[in-house]
């Protein structure tokens, strides 16, 4: 079971959770993911020990897409 | 680390991406800096005592401000690492289960020890905190700090550790050159201004294979 989590004043809110063999699991997925994108979230995914990548579209197969806000020098 | 551009280095385009040979610029202007401002008040103090013994109160305070100065910078070095006021329990305990999914055992638990979270880079060996990070290079004598920050204030302060990770790991020159450096200088300089429990994270990091892989201080 994938999940889209996105980092909030709760610690994290799960948006979705799909299948790669559930479809209509997967629009909704892909649907929370583009609202959160438009939102101004930047979506992460872990690439292995030590390496995240940043994507722009759902990446079906992940296990754990993360959103995150921007950073900042401060 | 992966090799995309993060995308918060848009808002400083001005600045120059940083490598390891602008690091270890920046790291030479600091020291440059420390210098220039001890020297002359330490010069001062020894010409005041030889042209004038009885000057010594005032070379005494030339004295302290050359040792002040560069005291008051590796404070504010360290204050980029400085635990903030914790907010909801739940919360923090929410953050903290998705920060431990992102690294290993040994991180998680110096993180539980320190608040601070290990990561090795290719610039050096980061600790990571809630709103900032030290890079510990040069065979684990120097320390650069990093004011780096999610603009959130209700956020808990695992999910501040992790978006800092998150970034770092995407793209750590980016993550570098977003955030701003409020100081460059010897790790114990750094290291009596830092909060106990944060102490064995600094030693950890100093211990680690790669802190002076890309960046020796010639």
């Amino acid at each position: 079971m994938s999940k889209l989590v996105r980092m909030d004043n709760t610690g994290h809110t799960t948006l979705a959770e799909w299948r790669a063999d559930d479809p209509e699991a997967i629009e909704r997925a892909v649907a929370a993911f583009r609202a959160e994108l438009d939102r101004g979230f930047f979506a992460m995914v872990s690439t292995g020990p030590g390496h995240a990548e940043q994507v722009r579209e759902l990446p079906v197969d992940a296990e754990l897409v993360i959103m995150r806000l921007p950073i900042s020098g401060g | 680390m992966a090799g995309e551009v993060l995308p918060e280095v848009a808002g400083v385009h001005w600045r120059a991406r940083m490598d390891a040979r602008r690091l270890r610029m920046l790291g030479r202007l600091w020291t440059v800096t420390t210098v220039a401002h001890v020297v002359p008040f330490l010069g001062a103090a020894a010409a005041l005592l030889a042209l004038q013994p009885l000057t010594f109160p005032v070379a005494v305070v030339c004295v302290a401000h050359a040792w002040i100065i560069p005291e008051l910078y590796a404070q504010r070095g360290a204050n980029v690492v400085r635990p903030r006021r914790r907010g909801d329990g739940e919360a923090e305990r929410n953050a903290l289960g998705l920060l431990g999914d992102l690294f290993d055992h040994a991180a998680r638990d110096l993180h539980a020890r320190t608040g601070l979270v290990l990561e090795r880079g290719a610039l050096g060996t980061w600790l990571v905190g809630e709103a900032g990070a030290l890079l510990v290079t040069d065979g684990g004598r120097r320390v650069a700090c990093w004011c780096v920050h999610v603009k959130e204030p209700n956020l808990p302060s695992a999910d501040r550790v992790a978006h800092l990770l998150l970034a770092l790991r995407a793209d750590e020159q980016g993550f570098a050159t977003v955030a701003n450096l409020a100081f460059s200088g010897a790790r114990w300089r750094v290291r009596r201004r830092l909060p106990a429990e944060m102490l064995p994270a600094l030693d950890v990091a100093r211990s680690s294979p790669n802190v002076g892989a890309s960046f020796t201080l010639r």
